[in-house]
């Protein structure tokens, strides 16, 4: 049920080159601010519960007192990051209206499918997240912490959801047309699209590498600080070596991924490689600005024949260039994208190298890496987080700027999905102000619930509950 | 008939989010107007205690909601987020403002960030629901189309009239429900003191329901007429038994009746507006089977709606029979105290 280009002349408008609406652009600036913003806590709801519960299971199981208390404040923090992203959330799916409704009135029937499961697990989150947040001390012990599994399992599903309708706008399928309607549909087909399988896993694993290096961020700060307590020790490595062993997978279906998209979506993969003309011996540029017809010499570094062995395994690999397409149906800006993919590689290779740096000590010294080397180690441990969400954001800037001029890959224009309102520019302007408030907000309550928690004495000296006074070794 | 089928889901999904999503945003609105920090703080503390277990659970049926309408009727969804891009952008950005400041302020150490958050919690707590309201009666005036009018749309004497009776109704299901929780932690003051409050809102509803209700026979006057003498007069008529039913119940101090009554008096309101506009989804001309999604997509819906009433069904009555318990409350952030023993 692959459609292509030609069955859908029905539905597009009566030029492909008619001229772009004017809302487009500050409509993608407006979706691209909302998305950017939200997936950060998306990440955070996806991932960070299984953290939690990781930490939960050790207070519980060793009758750990440093453990429980990390888990109990990493509850608080669950606080209000799921509130935020539940509201931002929310917005999205209103924008999905508000800007293109383009979009939703042609393909609602079909895009909303991976929604409405999305939907199920969403409230089961909700729902969950809640009795676990709220139920510390009023529920019995394990099923507390059992109430956290819900909670897991549909962060896993639910963005298993969202990613199928992104992924089947990279690679639609499962639908068929008439007399430019949606006749008839294949939920299945829908869902499962031909860019699922690797987009899900992607998302999935980057939510945890994001998570784990956001989470262990402060407390690799507290370590570099001196302060060496067994509950600093704890918030920073269970965390770190979470996002350090999803990172070998994540770049393995990232590989994977590149190949697929070199394939499905050939000029999305030509401007994230800086293929002009279709070619065999395409080389591997790392780094590089584009401009005028080339890159600038001296700002990278062309690797000869290695795009075309990456894609292909041997130099003779024809990789299709963007001279296939006329330049209207071209991605804009592709050392944007070019740069974008470089730099979510650089990161997941210092994240792999990290891994395994602490993977190597650990099994020699089971300990963190100490000394000078222990520095630079836990400078990097702290870094990881933003790192991870730096990644993360060029990783989809790749993915939905690369798309373009395409909502739908070679089916619906963006011009053609925006909305007609002009209220977009006052809306975009509200958006990134408010967004810009709330991300410093965000940040100012977690600083100042870090500040209140350290004035409890540097952590782990409170006793903290289901342990008895003799077991707080916590230091 | 499947169209139907689904229609009648996005009604009870709508349901819902009113009953549950909007007396959290009445929670806001009276936390607005509890007055100064000091004089206020019992009453905050008892809005607080309330919501912030549910209130997440039950926004998210505001975004099934949206999904079922996009997915089951994509060319209405599209039509009402066009033309009703102003007040749905205010509605969007103050869901957004409202969250977050209710998160924020939990969470905050100073009273002056408290202040700040509290204030942008309560505040957007009363224009989202009134901007919803004013897109609702947007729809049912028939003024909602492929390229409605931007603003003469939601700003008419229906759609403000209708945007001031969301926000007097959520006003009163929460004070309703907040009156029943005061009473079941054992808190007579506070009980009557939301009593007072549900009383006065229960008024301002009804006579704003009243008055709406009149301009949609010039506005609206083939829904006006079902509501009146039609198919949908039933459901009129159980709105106005449930909601003096509560009026007597709460001061009489018989509470048990009245949550579920406050909600069903809202609930009959939605579904006397529905069964009168039926069989349009968008008044006067888009009709459900007009507008709907292929039987397939139909199906997809209906499977969803079928999971969730299976699996979610019983969550949420687990997390309603527990915040009901006292079972859920912030925690003491270190466990340090004795843990304390429900509040019953």
């Amino acid at each position: 049920m692959r459609t292509g280009l030609a069955l859908h002349s029905a539905l597009a408008s009566p030029s492909l080159r008619a001229s772009p609406s004017l809302q487009v652009v500050p409509a993608r600036a407006q979706m691209g601010s909302s998305l950017g913003f939200h997936i950060i806590l998306a990440c955070m709801g996806i991932a960070f519960p299984a953290i939690v519960m990781i930490m939960h299971y050790i207070g519980l199981r060793r009758r750990d007192a440093a453990a429980m208390l990390l888990a109990r404040r990493w509850s608080r923090v669950m606080a209000v990051l799921v509130a935020v992203g539940a509201v931002s959330g929310t917005v999205l799916s209103m924008d999905m209206g508000l800007l293109w409704p383009g979009l939703m009135g042609r393909y609602g029937s079909v895009i909303g499918i991976p929604f409405g499961i999305e939907g199920i697990f969403f409230l089961l989150e909700a729902v969950f997240t809640a009795i676990y947040m709220y139920g510390w001390d009023r529920l019995p012990p394990w099923a507390h912490f059992w109430t956290m599994a819900p909670v897991v399992i549909s962060g896993v599903f639910g963005a298993m959801s969202v990613v199928a309708a992104n992924s089947w706008m990279n690679d639609p399928s499962g639908y068929t047309v008439a007399n430019g309607k949606i006749t008839s549909v294949d939920p299945v087909a829908v869902y499962f699209n031909g860019a699922t399988y690797y987009e899900m896993p992607h998302m999935i694993l980057a939510a945890y590498m994001v998570a784990g290096g956001l989470a262990a961020t402060p407390y690799a700060v507290g370590l570099l600080r001196g302060r060496g307590s067994r509950y600093n020790r704890l918030g920073f490595l269970l965390p770190f070596t979470v996002a350090a062993i999803a990172t070998p997978f994540q770049i393995g279906i990232g590989d994977t991924a590149a190949r697929a998209i070199a394939s499905q979506q050939p000029v999305k993969f030509a401007s994230m490689e800086y293929v002009p003309r279709t070619s065999t011996h395409v080389p591997e540029w790392i780094a590089g600005v584009w401009s005028n017809g080339r890159v600038v010499p001296g700002t990278g570094i062309a690797l000869p024949s290695v795009d075309s062995l990456l894609v292909g395994f041997s130099p003779n690999t024809r990789v299709i260039g963007w001279d296939t397409v006329p330049p209207a149906l071209r991605p804009p800006f592709p050392t944007l994208l070019h740069l974008s993919f470089d730099l979510m590689v650089l990161i997941g290779m210092l994240m792999l190298v990290w891994g395994i740096w602490l993977a190597l000590w650990w099994w020699r010294r089971r300990d963190l890496p100490r000394g000078r080397p222990g520095t630079v180690f836990l400078a990097g441990g702290a870094l990881s987080g933003i790192a991870c969400v730096v990644a993360m954001e060029a990783g989809w800037v790749v993915t939905e700027v690369g798309r373009q001029p395409w909502t739908v890959y070679n089916v619906l224009l963006t011009s053609q999905a925006a909305t007609s309102a002009t209220g977009v520019p006052a809306t975009l302007a509200a958006t990134v102000a408010i967004y810009a408030v709330l991300t410093v907000a965000t940040l100012a309550v977690l600083w100042m619930m870090k500040r209140r928690w350290q004035a409890t004495a540097g952590g782990a000296d409170v006793a903290a509950p289901y342990s008895p006074p003799a077991e707080r070794e916590a230091r | 008939m499947i169209a139907d089928i689904v229609a009648a889901v996005l009604v009870l999904v709508a349901t819902a989010y009113a009953v549950l999503g909007g007396a959290d945003f009445g929670g806001g609105m009276w936390d607005l107007l509890a007055g100064s920090a000091t004089g206020g703080a019992a009453a905050r503390h008892r809005i607080n205690l309330s919501i912030t277990p549910v209130w997440e659970s039950n926004h998210v049926w505001l975004v099934i909601a949206l999904v079922v309408l996009w997915t089951g009727f994509p060319v209405a969804f599209a039509d009402i987020f066009t033309t009703l891009f102003v007040p749905l952008s205010v509605a969007g950005l103050g869901i957004v403002l409202r969250g977050s400041g209710f998160a924020y302020r939990a969470q905050a150490g100073s009273v002056r960030w408290q202040a700040v958050n509290g204030g942008i919690f309560a505040i957007s707590s009363l224009l989202t629901p009134f901007f919803m309201g004013t897109a609702v009666g947007a729809v049912v005036t028939g003024r909602v189309r492929a390229s409605g009018d931007p603003a003469g749309s939601w700003v008419n004497p229906t759609s403000l009239l209708t945007g001031g009776l969301f926000v007097a109704v959520a006003a009163y299901l929460a004070a309703v429900y907040l009156a029943v929780d005061s009473d079941r932690a054992g808190e007579p003051d506070l009980r009557r003191y939301f009593t007072r409050r549900a009383l006065a809102a229960g008024i301002v509803s009804g006579a704003l329901a009243a008055v709406t209700m009149a301009e949609l026979r010039t506005s609206a006057p083939s829904v006006f007429t079902e509501l009146t003498q039609g198919r949908a007069l039933p459901a009129v008529i159980v709105s106005v038994l449930a909601g003096v039913a509560v009026l007597t119940a709460l001061p009489t101090g018989v509470m048990w009746p009245a949550r579920p009554l406050a909600a069903l008096a809202v609930a009959a309101v939605i579904w006397g507006w529905a069964i009168a506009q039926y069989p349009y989804i968008l008044p006067p001309r888009l009709t459900i089977a007009g507008a709907a999604a292929p039987a397939a997509t139909m199906g997809a819906v209906l499977f969803v709606v079928g999971v969730i009433v299976v699996l979610v069904a019983p969550s949420f009555a687990l997390l309603y029979w527990l915040a009901q318990r006292g079972s859920l409350r912030e925690a003491d952030e270190d466990g340090a105290g004795p843990p304390r023993r429900p509040a019953r």
